[in-house]
């Protein structure tokens, strides 16, 4: 049961994954994206990984894909010359380059002999637990995300401002 | 329950296929949501390795790089629209005014 919901949902990301990369229309990519990270975030549900999957929906599928969305309904149609690099070497290059990534990645993890985890705790994945592993151990890296978050902030406002008149 | 490496090796095509797109698309929006998909492909196998080691570790971690993928889509887009005021087009290989 568990691998037939694993299967079909790996099957539609990968699906989503080809359309973001392979439709013409940049909307529609985009849309795919919001497909392909809902699907993650049923794939961590599956891991017991509840709170990020709230988080995924919650800043990918929300606030990043709206901001995506926003700027390529900004930005209006592009130019000429069709969506696609061009050069049928470049093509054969990429595609030999990726295939050979996926495959040297997944023969990798093949040879590992990863070993199925044991049934999880109740506990695992929780908000308290990964709340306490937040504000304990990792709490500085915790805090500056939020400086982080703020040099964004004004950076993204200073960079789409446009020049400063000098 | 689903092994590990199932998840890893579906991450590994995930980030492959993000790669192509970041090396075959034009626009550079797009190029910009195909590295999303990377990181996306490499959180997944935080988690999935977080699971295999009963830890809250890569879990935390996956976090961070969301906090970092948000923070980077504002800035990314910001830089994007103001190249695409100054030179009027989407397209990478039309901004290529610092390749060598």
């Amino acid at each position: 049961m568990a691998l037939a919901v694993f299967g079909l949902l790996a099957a539609l990301l990968l699906v989503g994954a080809l359309v973001v990369v392979l439709h013409p229309d940049s909307v529609y990519s985009a849309l795919a994206l919001v497909g392909v990270m809902a699907l993650l975030a049923a794939l961590f549900v599956t891991l017991d990984a509840h709170l990020i999957a709230a988080f995924q929906v919650i800043v990918y599928a929300g606030a990043i894909m709206v901001l995506f969305l926003f700027v390529i309904m900004l930005i209006g149609r592009p130019g000429s010359g069709g969506p696609f690099a061009r050069g049928k070497l470049l093509w054969a290059a990429s595609g030999l380059g990726a295939a050979a990534l996926a495959v040297g990645l997944g023969t990798m993890v093949a040879r590992s002999a990863l070993p199925t985890p044991d049934a999880g705790r109740a506990e695992f994945g929780t908000t308290t637990t990964l709340a306490r592993a937040l504000f304990t151990t990792c709490l500085l890296p915790f805090e500056l995300t939020s400086v982080l978050l703020l040099i964004a902030v004004v950076g993204a406002v200073v960079l789409a401002k446009g020049r400063p008149r000098a | 329950m689903v092994p590990t490496g199932y998840y890893v090796i579906l991450a590994a095509a995930l980030f492959a296929i993000g790669a192509l797109g970041v090396l075959i698309r034009r626009n550079v929006i797009v190029i910009f949501m195909a590295i999303e998909l990377m990181l996306n492909a490499v959180n997944l196998a935080f988690v999935a390795f977080a699971r295999q080691l009963g830890s809250t570790d890569g879990q935390v971690f996956v976090l961070f790089v969301m906090t970092v993928a948000a923070a980077e889509a504002a800035v990314g887009l910001a830089i994007i629209i103001a190249v695409i005021r100054n030179r009027e087009s989407v397209f990478a290989d039309q901004n290529a005014l610092l390749r060598w």
